[in-house]
């Protein structure tokens, strides 16, 4: 449970840390008129969606956490474990997340730069490498159980097809609402319209990038 | 008003009751008093701050009822009455916290001198298992168990030949010396629990668990499963009992090893079929029972569950309950087998009937009775083929009217309830499920119904026959 | 989560905050199904929890008459005794007590308390519903599929739970499993919306430390359950590769029924560390919207603000975060490292200490107040009497050593219900009479009512204060009947008739309540927008009960605390938090406070 209590500790002073900046020498029983408070302007990045979305990873990275948590007490645990080869296929699938993660911060800047064909190009591209990235994970699936890695087989096997799993999950949620971003896109939608939409679409790949290369390293140091 | 007063009652009420209730710690057996004392001193604390904190609730209420007129008394905060309740509770947790840690430490470290003991569990009873002479247990391997090794000791491990095997699920233990459980489970994860003893600890599959204790007090101790273990948890029960040191070395000593269990061959038919002369009377001469003699059909029994029911009956645990009258008549005869290997050979006999269909006695709604056997099935097998690793015999063609009978004696404890009677306590409490006559006779209709499904004793043992 | 990056505490929106655009359905369906309005999906959530919680309640009464009345019926075998165990557990942990305080409460309190118009993403909220609602319905399916409900206790300890000989493990765990993936799949759906409605459509004035305790309980206890359910997902995940694909996640090389299974090498203590990292931060999820809401009960009917504010929400989060270290106090004599004993009975009474300083400051919010002895405060009361019996009696079984002969005892269950049963649910109760002429603009019978208080506040007593002593006894827990135990006294036995009648008397008394609620909603006395005098936002809106968007033309603007109760010198007894100094009437002449 290291990990899940390393995240979760880090999580928890940010969070005492900002509780504390808000309650520290504030005095909650004193009225205050209205004409006393600072008035200030929302941040933009700090929209509700963005926060939604960021809490919506953290608990995202609770779920990969609490797993990797149990890779690790489960291959501690028996004698039984055998890590499987690493397809090569990995890399290529990889780079290809990757390349799609580059491609959306590409659009997103285009719709800073008010350019839709920008946009357009580096949504394409983005999802296009997303999938990409899924269907070759498919086929690693697909070679490692030619080659008798079952799911049942192993629980280095099983652990893998249950992180694999879960992580294309989560990217083929994004695809859907890049999907319906593309549509709008396409229906002519102005760029700086998509501009937010875009701008958590790429924050979530990032992060599904991030994530898949955590997880990638864990199998490599495994085998 | 009235809250206030009911506060009071039930705050110093709940105190007196804590003095008066006949409900409480059983009476120690074992050196864990420093875990009663923990327990006392847990409830000194937190009695106290009980009835400080409700009976302060109450004054409050008593007190500061409202008024139209009156105003509360406006105090947003105060920092040193909170400090000083901070601290008090913090003082309160250590006092609390400190004696406990210290008895843990010693319940985790055991004494060099304890000697171990293995306690097995299984769904849904227990066995036993020490090391031998040369005091070390052998290597045991879940996948290896089966009829012949029901512990799973690896044949090749010397260590393990010398090991004591208890395969029922009455222990002894040595008075006064320290004892280091080791638990095992073969399936489900359960726990080892004797109220009196005060230590348990869960017995997890794929791994081995400790727990120690010093048994300080001779007497019979009931062992019961403190963590479910499925659908006849409740009646998972054992028997640890507590003995002089010189009695415990003689049942040892009576005790088969895993070596001697191995010499031992399989029980012979031929000799068993000499021997099964003196039962032909009864049980008649392909055991197929006599109602007229109230001799139920011994065909299609499996050896292991014959040869348990003849020690029962030779040693008393079964058949002297002044109620069971034919049971009463069945010991003599089964004094007449002495041995253990006289009980296999018979045993390995009686295997070799033929099962032919029963006549149907008793009528009975099968259909009610089928609900009642859903409880049945999990040991008995959904066809009634019976399961051997569950101590459970076949039901399926077997004399109704006998199995009315002994439903009726577990139901009654007439049969089940002697303290040698290592499984028979499993069915005294299922048999409570069949709440009246019709249940009974309805289950056993159902039980008429069934086919034993395809692997019944007697068809394996025709298989094996025509392979040599 | 990101609160670093800008100062949300001081954060105040500006004068003219950027109103949301509410979808206004005008169908019937579209205003009470496919509502989108937090307070239409807080009622659905608060009937479909009380729905299945009822059934939950049967269930109990049939245990309490199989224990009461052993060998009287032929109603219940051992295997469904253990089923009806094991989903009235789940069942009322989850689906009722989770289900009501977050998604009910939560969303009834939540916009309303804080001054917004409606939860920030009011979509998704409405999705969340339906997928509690579709979660409730495979549980309730799970009733009627083959081999019957799962039946392995609301712990799912595997390898019981999924292997032969425990009743469901045929059917009943797949469809319990799936449940609770659908269940939190739709949680954290609403759960998103809790916390960014806390953070981000705050109303001008509403600090951090002007929010409400209600607010702040159920805020903290959303976090938490964000985070902690994913350990749960992730062992339902597990178990099912375990059950439907023969992995061997939890799975040890085992037996079943006699038969070498083609599981091996799995680790049962796994799934255990991963259920309670869920199980016991779901404790304190229940308990802490529950802390929050008996606060606010206690000063409005108190006239008295509480006590020592700051530390009230410092002593929420401590305990939330605390929750998160705790787990293995479950596991004391699982077999697990014995030496973590040591290390999680520290950290599980230090959590103690905060909690007893919500008691006392509760206890002192009554000392010198001006009480009101309305049915809320009786609740409230109530509960404080039954979370200090059960808080204390946590102090046994958190302490490792005391834990060993009570564990898997009735000691145990006295404890777990009072502090998360009993108690919560004294609050739910408390809490519905308090709001509900808010939610209908009717007052409920208070007649009704403190018969519904006494007789439900003195069972529960009855019931659950002599278990303790039957665990003292050693008398353990999930067994279908004792026969003769030797070290169970028979009058132990007599005890279980009297817990068994009073259960009965206290689930009547239950009818009471729902009566009440019905018969009210017609023929309730008239209440008015403010009938409690209380500061709070949501009796200022201008409707009664509030229509959808809560507020009238403009956000109310927040100058003051919630606790605003007996102010001296003020002309009324409590000033409500969108009163502005300026508008303040003081008594006889103009003074400032």
């Amino acid at each position: 449970m290291t990990v899940s209590l390393v995240f979760l500790t880090a999580l928890m002073v940010t969070f005492a840390g900002w509780l504390l900046w808000s309650s520290f020498n504030v005095r909650p029983w004193e009225a205050q008129s209205a004409t006393d408070d600072p008035a200030q302007p929302l941040p933009s990045m700090m929209s509700a969606g963005r926060v939604g979305l960021i809490v919506f990873l953290a608990v995202v990275t609770s779920l990969f956490a609490l797993t990797i948590s149990a890779y690790m007490m489960r291959m501690e645990v028996s004698g039984d474990w055998q890590p499987l080869p690493i397809p090569g296929l990995l890399w290529f699938n990889t780079l290809a997340l990757m390349l799609a993660s580059v491609a959306l911060q590409w659009a997103r800047h285009g719709t800073t730069r008010a350019d839709g064909s920008m946009v357009a190009r580096g949504l394409w591209a983005g999802g296009i490498g997303s999938m990409v990235f899924i269907v070759g994970q498919l086929v690693v699936w697909y070679q490692l159980s030619v080659n008798g890695h079952h799911v049942d087989s192993n629980p280095a096997d099983a652990f893998f097809y249950l992180l694999t799993a879960l992580h294309g999950v989560h990217l083929l949620g994004g695809l859907v609402v890049w999907g319906r971003l593309l549509a709008r896109v396409r229906r002519g939608a102005a760029p700086v319209s998509v501009h937010s939409h875009l701008e958590l679409c790429t924050l979530y790949w990032h992060y599904l990038a991030v994530v898949w290369i955590v997880l990638f390293a864990l199998l490599l140091l495994d085998a | 008003m009235a809250i206030a007063i009911v506060l009071i009652v039930l705050a110093l009420g709940s105190v007196v009751f804590y003095f008066l209730s006949p409900w409480g710690l059983t009476p120690l057996a074992s050196n864990w008093g420093a875990i009663d004392a923990t327990i006392d001193i847990t409830f000194v604390v937190t009695g106290a701050v009980f009835v400080a904190i409700n009976v302060f609730m109450a004054y409050a209420i008593l007190c500061y009822r409202f008024k139209r007129q009156r105003r509360s008394h406006y105090e947003p905060e105060n920092k040193k009455l909170e400090a000083w309740l901070t601290g008090l509770t913090t003082l309160g947790i250590v006092a609390l916290l400190a004696p406990g840690l210290f008895v843990w430490g010693n319940y985790v470290n055991v004494p060099d001198d304890a000697h171990e003991v293995e306690v097995i569990g299984q769904q849904w009873h227990w066995s036993y298992r020490l090391p031998g002479d040369d005091g070390r247990f052998g290597d045991v391997r879940t996948h290896l168990i089966d009829e012949s090794n029901p512990f799973g000791l690896d044949p090749d491990d010397p260590a393990g030949q010398d090991d004591v095997l208890i395969d029922s699920s009455h222990v002894k233990l040595p008075i006064d010396r320290p004892v280091k459980l080791m638990l095992r489970s073969t399936d489900v994860i359960h726990n080892f629990k004797v109220a009196q003893f005060r230590a348990k600890m869960d017995v997890m599959p794929g791994q081995v668990s400790y727990m120690w204790l010093t048994p300080t007090k001779t007497g019979d101790f009931e062992a019961v499963c403190a963590e479910l273990c499925g659908m006849a948890h409740f009646a998972m029960r054992g028997r640890v009992e507590v003995v002089e040191q010189g009695e415990f070395d003689d049942w040892v000593a009576q005790q088969p090893t895993f070596g001697e269990l191995q010499d031992v061959g399989e029980g012979d038919p031929e000799a068993g079929a000499e021997l099964y002369a003196r039962c032909v009377a009864c049980h008649g001469p392909q055991g197929g029972g006599r109602q007229e003699m109230n001799a139920p059909r011994l065909a299609g029994l499996d050896d292991d569950y014959i040869e348990r029911q003849l020690r029962n009956f030779r040693q008393g645990a079964r058949g002297e309950h002044e109620a069971d009258r034919f049971g009463q008549q069945m010991r003599p005869f089964a004094m007449t087998l002495e041995d253990r290997e006289m009980n296999a050979d018979v045993a390995a006999h009686i295997e070799t009937f033929p099962v032919e269909p029963t006549r149907p006695t008793i009528i009975g709604d099968a259909e009610r009775g089928e609900r009642f056997y859903r409880s049945c099935a999990s040991c008995h097998g959904a066809d009634g083929e019976g399961r051997r690793a569950l101590k459970a015999p076949r039901l399926a063609g077997m004399n109704d009217w006998y199995l009315v009978r002994q439903l009726q004696h577990f139901k009654d404890g007439v049969r089940g309830r002697h303290p040698d009677d290592w499984y028979g306590n499993q069915m005294v409490d299922m048999a409570q499920i069949l709440v009246d006559d019709a249940a009974l006779r309805d289950v056993v209709a159902y039980i008429g119904t069934l086919s034993g499904g395809e692997s019944s004793p007697q068809q394996d043992s025709e298989q094996a026959r025509a392979e040599e | 989560m990101g609160e670093r990056e800008y100062d949300a505490g001081a954060y105040v929106p500006p004068a003219e905050t950027e109103e949301m655009e509410l979808v206004h359905p005008k169908t019937f369906i579209g205003k009470y199904i496919w509502s989108q309005d937090a307070k239409v999906i807080a009622i659905q959530y608060g009937v479909t929890a009380t729905a299945i919680g009822l059934v939950a309640l049967v269930l109990s009464l049939l245990m309490r008459l199989q224990l009461g009345f052993p060998n009287a019926f032929s109603l219940i075998d051992p295997g469904e005794y253990l089923q009806y165990v094991s989903m009235h557990g789940m069942i009322m942990v989850v689906y009722l007590l989770t289900a009501i305080f977050l998604g009910g409460f939560g969303n009834y309190l939540i916009p309303l308390m804080c001054g917004a118009r409606d939860m920030v993403f009011p979509y998704l909220n409405m999705l969340s519903f339906w997928f509690y609602f579709a979660s409730v319905l495979i549980l309730v399916a799970g009733f009627f599929v083959p081999g019957g409900s799962m039946g392995a206790g609301w712990t799912l300890y595997p390898p019981q739970s999924i292997s032969e000989g425990t009743p469901g493990s045929e059917a009943g765990i797949v469809v319990m499993l799936l449940s609770l993936a659908v269940f939190i799949a739709g949680f954290t759906m609403g759960g998103l919306n809790y916390v960014v409605t806390v953070l981000q459509a705050r109303t001008r004035g509403m600090t951090l430390m002007r929010l409400p305790l209600t607010i702040w309980g159920i805020f903290m206890a959303t976090v938490m359950a964000l985070l902690a359910f994913p350990a749960l997902f992730v062992a339902a995940l597990m178990m099912l590769c375990d059950r439907l694909l023969g992995t061997s996640f939890f799975m040890p090389e085992m037996l079943s029924m006699g038969e070498t299974s083609d599981h091996g090498g799995g680790s049962p203590i796994l799934f255990q560390h991963l259920f309670w990292f869920f199980g016991h931060p779901e404790v304190y999820i229940v308990a802490l919207p529950a802390f929050g809401i008996v606060s606010d009960l206690l000063a409005c009917h108190a006239r008295k603000n509480i006590f020592g504010y700051r530390m009230m929400v410092w002593a929420i989060v401590i305990i939330g975060v605390l929750s998160f270290v705790v787990w293995a106090h479950h596991m004391y004599v699982s077999g697990m490292n014995p030496y973590f004993g040591f290390l999680f009975a520290i950290t599980t009474l230090i959590i103690a200490v905060p909690t007893a300083i919500k008691v006392y400051n509760w206890v002192l919010t009554l000392w010198r107040g001006n009480i009101r002895l309305t049915v809320p405060m009786l609740f409230a009361i109530g509960f404080i009497f039954t979370f200090v019996n059960g808080g204390l009696s946590g102090l046994f079984l958190g302490n490792v050593t005391v834990d060993v002969p009570l564990s898997d005892t009735y000691f145990v269950v006295g404890h777990f219900h009072m502090v998360m049963a009993v108690a919560p649910v004294l609050v739910i109760f408390g809490a519905i009479y308090h709001w509900y002429p808010k939610m209908t603009g009717r007052m409920l019978n208070d007649t009704l009512g403190k018969v519904h208080f006494w007789i439900t506040f003195l069972g529960t007593y009855v019931i659950y204060y002599p278990m303790h002593f039957m665990g003292l006894e050693g008398v353990p827990r999930r067994y279908y009947a004792y026969g003769e135990t030797t070290f169970i006294s028979d009058s132990v036995q007599t005890l279980n008739v009297v817990i068994s009648i009073a259960a009965f008397i206290v689930a009547l008394a239950q009818v009471l309540f729902l009566i009440n609620l019905v018969w009210s909603y017609y023929r309730g006395r008239d209440a008015g927008p403010n009938p409690w005098r209380a500061t709070t936002l949501e009796w200022q809106t201008e409707h009664t009960p509030p229509r959808h968007g809560n507020f009238g033309e403009s956000l109310p603007l927040v100058y003051r605390w919630p606790y605003d109760y007996s102010v001296p010198g003020a002309s009324e007894d409590f000033i409500p938090q969108n009163v502005s100094p300026e508008e303040t009437r003081w008594q006889a002449e103009g003074r400032q406070s």
